[in-house]
């Protein structure tokens, strides 16, 4: 039986080829990796190297023809104890076999999908009727680092600062006593390594819990946590798992300048395979931590500095624990749906009091969750009152807000009486001087004015 | 009995930090005949797969990138010799050779390659995202360098968990230059973490020379600034990388931290497929074919130690060849992914 020689295809795009020359004649041995000819495509010429053994029988394609298609017989060989006479006689088989990235289907539909399939959202907590405690932002997310790391040995902390200084922003305080410097890693200022040591870690069977001292410097760290950290189970057909927690302050602080105030909801958002959480009161913190550290998933949990010393009511119960996907009504009201998350949620709210003074009876969703994003809640609210106004820290385009507006065309359009509107940050790098900064970033006045408009009052 | 090897031109660099490294003793006879023969063999296997490979990727039955192994066998083949079953590996996207040393089934490689159900990741990866957890291989990864910190958090879990495993890391010569490689050794060597960082130094990240992309090319000594200590080795002959990788391994294992071994290899064929590797010579790459290839030359050892007979190689051969032939097929008859395979393994318990 002889062999075929094929015309190779040398790049992803090549479709036809100059078979340039030939470095063997019939009656040469070929042997595996030799050269046998080059071939001149629209870019380079290669040489083509031989993967069978055997002898040259006969040369299909003259040294010079141009137009080759890939695919189609240029030479056979005569197997061993085959004679090459033989060999020779036998006619390629035709026709050559095309090429079959050329065969590659259409796309399912031209429609761009909604991100994923719809699933229902998780069931909202049920409402808290036990004790409660007044804790700060802050020792809300220790304790829920505490109580996991309890309860899990596979559990550790890891960034700058976090152990013998007690946290850059002393969240992590007293946890080096009380877990010892095992699971409480004091790291050097390298981000990109540090997170990518992380998703390693997690990739080895362990649950790391990543702390960077702001979202911002994340930025350098941003390949990891995309590209090894959110795609690896999709592209290991989901053998490989990382479960990790990104965490640490996201968005402006207090006059920092332009570098150390950005909020990165929308960044992270984009992305499948990760789940991204934006808490505001001290019970979203301590909920949604322990759910983002018990998720087998790459969670990336963003706080707030400002946040951090503000109290609010947390259940007093160690297995509290906020489903991760569901948004909650903070404020229930019939005539505009105002979206907030994280330090705008409590704007929001302000701003939903003056309205109630204006007679406007603004309803106020915390997202909570940004991926999974809880749309449902968000259209049920919208059939109620048929306003919306999203509010957002980051830049408005690209936007958390620019999602929700699409989302609403898509589930809610019949429903609307005005067109969504956006209150977001000024489309500039934040400035630091003290006016120019609150000018920049949405104050519960701009959400006054947002909803006042879309109720046309 | 294995002929002694010849002594690999060794350049090894103590570090303050830890005792002096010695050099390798490649002629200690730790190998045995059985060994050699698996060496060969393995060699040989990951050469006939990638020849395979590259064919099919000619006929259009692999796309997108497809990076060769070919020249490089005897790095992957002498290191995997020296871990146990526990210990972890990780690469680039070079990476077929790597999985086929681990223990991985040819099939599943080459109908992930191809793109089918099959495949290791179901097709859904490709050429340079494969795993395989019961072999401890972590990718297989596209990012240049980005598998070093994840190697060495491979690393860092394995000391966590307190046993003696090590964390095999390999990259090339394009990745020695990128930044995370070095705050990984640093956390590394700070943390004394179990890794050896492998430098497959095939002279070329894609068409740059090493020496027209590093300022020192010396890239064993790049630990240096962290006591990392480190050792040249000829990447070409495959007793002296299983020497020099016991050493390493066993450095690693007891504790005292990272080491770095910077094999000096080739590769055959271009970067990538649609890669005509003009940036270099005829001559040169014939002189590495003819002069230096692992497998010629442990093929000769076999030999001449009166190991193995023509007749016996030729067995091999045939053995190796079906092995591949039955891959080939496996990738061409294993159906492509069921479409609803797009919305799996985004996330677990969604």
């Amino acid at each position: 039986m002889s062999i075929s020689v094929l015309m190779p295809a040398l790049s992803p795009t090549m479709t036809e080829g100059k078979l340039a020359k030939w470095h063997v004649k019939v009656g040469d041995a070929v042997k595996s990796g030799q050269v046998i000819c080059e071939i001149e495509t629209d870019k380079a010429t290669m040489e083509v190297e031989a993967v069978d053994e055997g002898t040259v029988a006969q040369i299909l394609v003259a040294e010079g023809t141009e137009g080759v298609a890939v695919n189609s017989p240029i030479c056979l060989l005569a197997a061993e104890g085959e004679s090459v006479a033989e060999a020779g006689k036998a006619a390629p088989e035709a026709p050559a076999p095309t090429a079959r990235r050329s065969e590659a289907p259409p796309p399912a539909s031209s429609a761009t999908p909604s991100p994923a399939p719809s699933v229902a959202a998780p069931q909202a907590e049920p409402e808290w009727s036990g004790k409660t405690v007044h804790v700060t932002v802050r020792e809300a997310l220790r304790d829920a680092m505490a109580e996991e790391m309890r309860k899990d040995g596979n559990i550790f902390l890891m960034g700058e600062e976090v152990a013998q200084y007690q946290g850059a922003y002393k969240v992590s305080q007293g946890l080096l006593e009380e877990f010892g410097d095992k699971r409480v890693i004091d790291t050097p200022i390298t981000e990109h390594g540090f997170a990518g040591l992380g998703v390693g870690a997690a990739f080895g069977g362990l649950r790391p819990i990543v702390e960077f001292m702001t979202f911002n410097f994340a930025m350098q760290a941003m390949d990891q946590i995309i590209n090894s950290a959110a795609k690896t189970h999709y592209m290991s057909g989901g053998q490989m798992t990382c479960p990790i927690v990104f965490r640490g302050p996201n968005g402006a602080a207090s006059r920092v300048g332009a570098q150390h105030s950005q909020c990165y909801a929308s960044w992270y958002a984009h992305v499948p395979g990760l789940r991204v959480l934006a808490p505001w009161s001290a019970a979203d913190a301590k909920g949604l931590l322990k759910a983002a550290i018990r998720d087998p998933n790459p969670v990336i949990f963003l706080e707030n500095e400002l946040l951090y010393g503000q109290s609010f009511d947390v259940p007093d119960d160690p297995d509290f624990v906020l489903p991760i996907g569901k948004a909650k009504i903070e404020r229930a009201g019939g005539d505009v749906t105002i979206v907030a998350f994280s330090i705008m949620v409590g704007k929001a709210l302000q701003a939903a009091e003056e309205l109630a003074k204006q007679g406007i009876d603004a309803e106020v969703i915390n997202l909570r969750s940004l991926r999974p994003f809880d749309t449902e809640t968000i259209v049920n609210s919208v059939k109620k009152t048929n306003r919306l106004v999203s509010v957002e820290e980051g830049w408005p385009f690209a936007g958390i807000g620019s999602e929700l507006s699409a989302l609403m065309m898509e589930h809610a359009f019949d429903w609307l009486d005005a067109p969504v509107k956006r209150v977001a940050g000024l489309d500039v790098p934040l400035p630091y001087a003290a006016n120019l900064e609150r000018m920049a970033l949405p104050q519960s006045d701009n959400i006054v004015e947002a909803a006042r408009a879309v109720c046309n009052r | 009995m294995a002929k002694p090897a010849e002594k690999p031109k060794v350049e090894s660099l103590p570090a303050k930090s830890t005792s002096p490294a010695k050099s390798s003793r490649p002629g200690d006879n730790s190998v045995s005949a059985e060994e050699l023969k698996s060496f060969h063999r393995s060699m040989l296997l990951i050469r006939r797969f990638e020849e395979r490979a590259g064919q099919l990727y000619g006929m259009g039955l692999i796309g997108g990138f497809c990076h060769l192994y070919i020249g490089q066998e005897a790095v992957v083949v002498g290191m995997q010799s020296t871990i146990g079953d526990a210990d972890s590996v990780i690469t680039s996207y070079r990476d077929h050779g790597h999985m086929l040393a681990c223990g991985m089934d040819p099939k599943g490689v080459m109908a992930e390659l191809t793109g089918r159900s099959g495949g290791y990741s179901k097709g859904k990866g490709g050429s340079m995202h494969m795993f395989s957890r019961d072999k401890h291989f972590y990718g297989g990864h596209g990012i240049v360098g980005a598998q070093v910190p994840i190697g060495t958090g491979l690393a860092f879990a394995h000391k966590y968990q307190g046993g003696k495993n090590v964390s095999l890391t390999y990259f090339g010569d394009g990745s020695a230059n990128q930044g995370q490689v070095y705050e990984a050794m640093n956390m590394a060597a700070l943390w004394k973490l179990p890794v050896i960082y492998i430098i497959e130094n095939n002279r070329y990240g894609m068409g740059t020379s090493v020496e027209r992309a590093s300022a020192t090319t010396e890239l064993y000594r790049h630990g240096e600034a962290f006591g990392i200590p480190g050792e040249r080795v000829d990447g070409m002959d495959v007793l002296a990388v299983r020497a020099a990788g016991e050493k390493a391994v066993a450095h690693a294992r007891s504790g005292a931290g990272p080491y770095i071994l910077e094999m000096q290899t080739y590769r055959y064929r271009g970067h990538s497929m649609s890669d005509p590797a003009k940036y270099r010579t005829k001559e040169e790459v014939d002189k590495y074919r003819n002069e230096r290839d692992p497998i010629d030359h442990l093929r000769k050892r076999l030999l001449d130690a009166g190991l193995v007979d023509e007749a016996a190689l030729k067995v091999v051969d045939a053995e190796i060849r079906k092995i591949v032939n039955e891959a080939a097929e496996f990738a061409q008859h294993s159906p492509e992914p069921d479409p609803s395979e797009l919305w799996t393994d985004v996330l677990i318990g969604a």
